[in-house]
């Protein structure tokens, strides 16, 4: 066959569909990736209602149970679970594409330009996924919550984080959070096509501070319950 | 010459063909002069082999002026060696010290088979061309220069990406063996003019598509392509593909036929 014959083979696959493509499946990746960056940056700011004390932050839970007659919370669960399905479902397949396409490696790879957070990726994420089936037992189920009160958001919040080993387990997510989003936010934008030099200053230092506020935050709400800030 | 001569070790990969499995194998390549470019190096060890009746090295090269992007090799991890935006055969021996010791391999990519030794086979690269990197030009008597306005800057981005030499150290560099700097250079290099606009929305799709069956990786945004390039093609085009990828799957409509012609 020749080389023009081969093309035209592959220009047949053309009509392969956005979805099974490498460019369409890192489209989806970002958008999702947008979804879940939006959430953990309102689940944050939602959580500092912590500071505000049981009334405050028990009055916030009562409303996301809710809002919209108790549906807005099911639409939420509803998008995320299908963000994070979608994403892992991406990051799993092109992960595989990416390591069948060098199956041989080299004795002596130099990294010029790749970061820490690029090549942990998949490390990050993993303990992410870990994480937040964790998360979910242990303060919305309370199924591995060592007294957990259905009423009590607040009192659930404060005793989990007592635990220190449950404490440190947030705040070892909370950094591969913070890596995973440092480069993530940054891709999102080169994987939609949003490059610009005008502009290309702006996306690393967003994605540096975005980064820095969610994880930054975050953090603060185990070392405020362990160091008794908050009790 | 006022250089000393320097001795190097050289760990070099010896493949037979695709078949057979490979290995490293140590030469000591003594006397070499730092003025030297890296294959011309290699050309002294070849030679020593030979003259002891060993099958020499094999590596590709042609130009031997930096602008063919035939001499594919990975040196000490980085493809082309360790001097930005410089191919191997403009490589010169003073950029390392008397002692060191050089690692060579081929590039590493399922899509770039071994042929033998350092040699892949990158025929990929023209089967992604062959599925859309060209223009339909009419034949015949070359137009005027200026007959088409074209935005100078256009001109100078698609110029910039026009400077890729389809060498390959972008795949190599990849960590996923990604092609996408490469596929993205040439999608740029014409989408950017308006010779390129009649196929620009198949192109991208059909270079992608190929680049898809040819089994390279895909973009995971380290930047390694940017970095290992030797004609500093830049990761925007990238991103330029990208775009043109999701506006022409959003776009896309069944082959017209009609063409108000009845």
């Amino acid at each position: 066959m020749s080389v023009a014959e081969q093309s035209i083979a592959g220009a047949e696959a053309r009509g392969h569909g956005f979805l099974a493509s490498s460019v369409g499946r890192k489209v989806v990746m970002a958008a999702t990736g947008i979804i879940l960056f939006g959430f953990v940056t309102v689940h944050m700011i939602g959580n500092t209602q912590a500071y505000l004390g049981a009334e405050g932050f028990n009055a916030y839970a009562k409303f996301l149970h809710s809002m919209l007659h108790g549906a807005g919370i099911w639409i939420f669960r509803a998008v995320l679970l299908t963000a994070v399905g979608l994403h892992i479902w991406a990051a799993v397949t092109l992960t595989l594409d990416n390591q069948a396409a060098r199956p041989v490696g080299y004795r002596a790879q130099q990294s010029i330009a790749s970061t820490w957070a690029s090549r942990t990726m998949r490390w990050s994420g993993v303990i992410l996924a870990v994480f937040i089936v964790y998360h979910l037992l242990h303060l919305t189920t309370g199924t591995v919550h060592p007294n957990f009160d259905h009423t009590n958001p607040y009192a659930n919040f404060v005793s989990g984080f007592k635990v220190p080993l449950a404490a440190g387990f947030y705040i070892v997510a909370q950094l591969c959070l913070g890596l995973h989003m440092w480069h993530g936010v940054w891709s999102v934008t080169q994987s939609l096509g949003l490059a610009h030099p005008r502009y290309d200053s702006l996306r690393r230092s967003f994605a540096t501070g975005l980064t820095l506020l969610v994880v930054g935050v975050n953090i603060t709400f185990p070392i405020a319950v362990l160091t008794g800030f908050i009790h | 010459m006022s250089h000393k001569s320097m001795n190097l070790t050289l760990h070099v990969w010896r493949q037979k063909n695709a078949k057979c499995d490979g290995k490293f194998v140590e030469y000591k390549a003594d006397g070499v002069s730092p003025d030297m470019s890296f294959l011309e190096m290699l050309d002294v060890v070849n030679e020593g082999l030979i003259g002891k009746g060993e099958e020499p090295i094999e590596f590709d090269h042609d130009c031997r002026e930096g602008i063919c992007g035939t001499c594919s090799m990975v040196i000490n991890g980085r493809p082309h060696g360790p001097k930005e935006r410089t191919t191997t055969c403009q490589l010169h021996m003073r950029s390392f010290k008397d002692g060191d010791s050089i690692t060579l391999e081929p590039w590493r990519a399922e899509a770039f088979p071994v042929v033998r030794d350092l040699v892949v086979d990158r025929t990929a690269f023209d089967r992604i061309i062959a599925a859309g990197g060209f223009i339909t030009a009419p034949a015949g008597t070359p137009q005027d220069a200026n007959a088409l306005p074209i935005p100078k800057e256009n001109a100078d981005l698609s110029m910039d990406a026009a400077a890729c030499i389809g060498c390959g150290a972008c795949v190599a560099a990849c960590p996923n063996a990604s092609a996408m700097l490469f596929v993205s250079a040439k999608i740029s290099h014409l989408g950017l003019l308006p010779q390129g606009q009649p196929e620009r929305y198949l192109r991208v799709r059909d270079m992608v598509a190929q680049m898809d069956a040819e089994e390279f990786g895909t973009c995971t945004n380290h930047g390694e392509c940017e970095a290992a390039c030797p004609k500093g093609i830049k990761m925007e085009n990238i991103a330029r593909m990208n775009r043109d990828f999701i506006k022409a799957s959003l776009t896309c409509r069944p082959t017209t036929t009609g063409g108000g012609a009845g």
